[in-house]
């Protein structure tokens, strides 16, 4: 059984994240590291491929040169290979047009399951596996708390609200994993060392078949208009707790500001 | 005057606060034609009226109930290509922004998500980065397809006919693939639902486990509660209830934030709040920073006192 894995390389969220110019995302801006959220992708991937003889897990990102670091990481958590889409028209792109290349991409890898994180940690659009499986026409069972593959069908358990949800969907499937999917393990030693070795293909958007004008900052279906940073926010008052004095000031708070 | 498709979700035959918003921002872009997708229609039908749907519209298909999200991005399509919206409003939801995405795809369309505004000129505020940075942006191609937070704006009564049409749709086979085949409801927690609150009070590693104290005063001011993901990680509350990176994201109006020290993961969360309460024995709490009002102290002495206080008030 073969399965995808789709990963993102993106700014590390504890550092200074900013626009260029032309507004998109300055990806220099800020050292960059496989989107926290993939890892648990990762991690159920290998969990799959641990309790068989016969998986291969592969790791995929589209991304500028940089986004090889999260095929790195992959490999060194335990994935046996890695695809690395790198096109420069890419740059600039919207959920449609990624989407339309990563779909072009799974055809071409043909796994049997693609797992992705639930989102990504920059966009956090949450959209990308669903706009996949809809240009596949494959089912997606997505946020799933839980995964499980039994024979040729895979299942979920998606957390909702107000129910959790038992999902199931025949292979070939787009499935996503949540933070609550269980903890992602730490590349050991040796598989630091095993990653050097494992193949790393590039791909470009030819190799896709897909029309570099169809992609990119101009063939982009929304535009920014304007970034603005958010002025950080002025600390207010703070007052120490002694002989009720905290809980005036909170009760007081409150009145004037009418919340009670 | 054009027509804006709101996806409506009534639970019961019950609008909730976030459906309403929609159709108050609808009004800026055209007239609100509401869509209802499930059952519930009828019911929903009146509140709906009252807060400007010129037309209901509502498809109750079974593929609803049995297959995950592709059913209803199916029907919106069908409804799309009919009605030639202007746009097409959803709430931005788990399952709002699958359905906006694969909707997004069948009608070549840009898409916008988290919207927190729409202004007259269908151009959107989305906070982005932690709620760093504001960006407005536009779609430029197709029929915008936006999902908007909750908490956007103030719903407004509008009266409109809001006359329900029962609307059949076929789908597909290959929408069907993700099989619903259990749905194991979750108890209601009786309080506001957390990202359309208007009040949040969240605890943290400082309540010790003892969520108390929390609750009593989100009770005490009608509130929703949260947690920290050091709290949730403890086991201490569920999940659904962690507002942070990888929880929810909340923007109350005021936001009361009980034993968290506010590590970026968190404040990612909640830092667009428009009033913020924090109360830490520690004063080094980088939570500090973000508060309007600040209280070095034990929540378990505070919270229950000023809960008492409230309550004290109201008589």
């Amino acid at each position: 059984m073969k399965i995808l894995v789709l990963v993102k390389h993106v700014p590390d969220a504890t550092g200074e994240r900013r626009f260029a110019a032309d507004g998109t995302l300055d990806r220099s801006s800020s050292d960059g590291l496989l989107s926290e959220l993939d890892e648990y992708a990762i991690e159920q991937a290998l969990q799959i491929a641990d309790q068989r003889d016969d998986v291969e897990v592969v790791a995929l990102t589209l991304g500028p040169h940089d986004a090889a670091d999260a095929i790195k990481r992959a490999l060194q958590m335990g994935a046996s290979a890695g695809i690395h889409i790198n096109d420069d028209a890419m740059h600039g792109s919207d959920a449609l047009a990624t989407s339309a290349v990563l779909a072009a991409a799974v055809t071409k890898a043909e796994p049997d399951l693609v797992i992705c994180g639930m989102a990504s940690t920059d966009g956090v659009m949450g959209v990308i596996p669903a706009m996949i499986a809809e240009r596949l026409g494959w089912p997606a069972a997505t946020l799933g708390a839980t995964l499980s593959v039994t024979g040729s069908t895979v299942t979920i358990r998606r957390d909702a609200d107000s129910a959790s949800l038992t999902v199931e969907a025949d292979l070939p499937a787009m499935v996503s994993v949540t933070d609550q999917s269980g903890e992602a393990r730490y590349p050991s030693m040796k598989g630091i060392l095993a990653a050097k070795k494992k193949p790393v293909e590039t791909w470009r958007l030819a190799d896709l078949g897909i029309d570099p004008a169809t992609v990119g900052l101009e063939a982009a279906g929304t535009k920014v208009l304007q970034t603005t940073p958010r002025p950080p926010r002025e600390s207010g008052k703070v007052i120490t707790d002694e002989g009720g004095s905290g809980v005036a000031a909170l009760t007081d708070f409150l009145a004037t500001g009418k919340y009670i | 005057m054009s027509e804006v498709l709101v996806v409506t979700d009534p639970v019961n035959g019950t609008v909730g606060k976030p459906a309403l918003e929609l159709l108050t921002l609808a009004q800026r872009l055209g007239q609100p034609v509401a869509v209802v997708l499930g059952d519930g229609a009828e019911a929903a039908g009146p509140t709906l009226a009252e807060y400007g749907a010129t037309r209901v519209i509502s498809i109750n298909d079974p593929a609803f109930t049995e297959s995950l999200v592709a059913p209803k991005a199916e029907a919106l399509a069908q409804v799309a290509a009919s009605v030639s919206p202007a746009a097409i409003l959803i709430s931005s939801t788990p399952e709002g922004k699958e359905v906006a995405g694969r909707l997004a795809v069948k009608l070549g369309s840009g898409l916008i998500t988290d919207a927190t505004e729409i202004s007259e000129d269908g151009s959107t505020v989305q906070s982005v980065f932690a709620g760093n940075w504001t960006v407005r942006a536009s779609v430029i191609r197709g029929i915008p397809v936006i999902t908007v937070k909750p908490n956007a704006v103030t719903p407004q009564s509008s009266p409109a006919p809001g006359a329900v049409e029962q609307v059949t749709v076929s789908i597909s086979e290959s929408a069907k693939g993700a099989r619903l085949v259990k749905s194991e409801p979750k108890q209601a927690s009786g309080r506001p639902e957390l990202t359309e609150a208007a009040i949040v009070v969240a605890g943290g590693r400082g309540t010790a486990g003892d969520f108390g104290p929390v609750e009593a005063l989100a009770d005490a001011l009608g509130a929703a509660v949260g947690a920290s993901r050091a709290a949730v990680d403890s086991g201490w509350y569920p999940h659904a209830y962690q507002i942070g990176q990888t929880g929810k994201t909340v923007s109350p109006q005021l936001y009361i934030a009980a034993g968290i020290s506010g590590a970026i993961q968190h404040r990612a969360g909640m830092q667009t709040s428009k009033a913020i309460v924090a109360v830490n024995k520690d004063p080094e709490a980088p939570i500090f920073a973000l508060a309007d009002l600040g209280i070095v102290g034990d929540l378990r002495t505070v919270l229950p006192a000023a809960t008492e206080e409230i309550a004290r008030r109201k008589d």
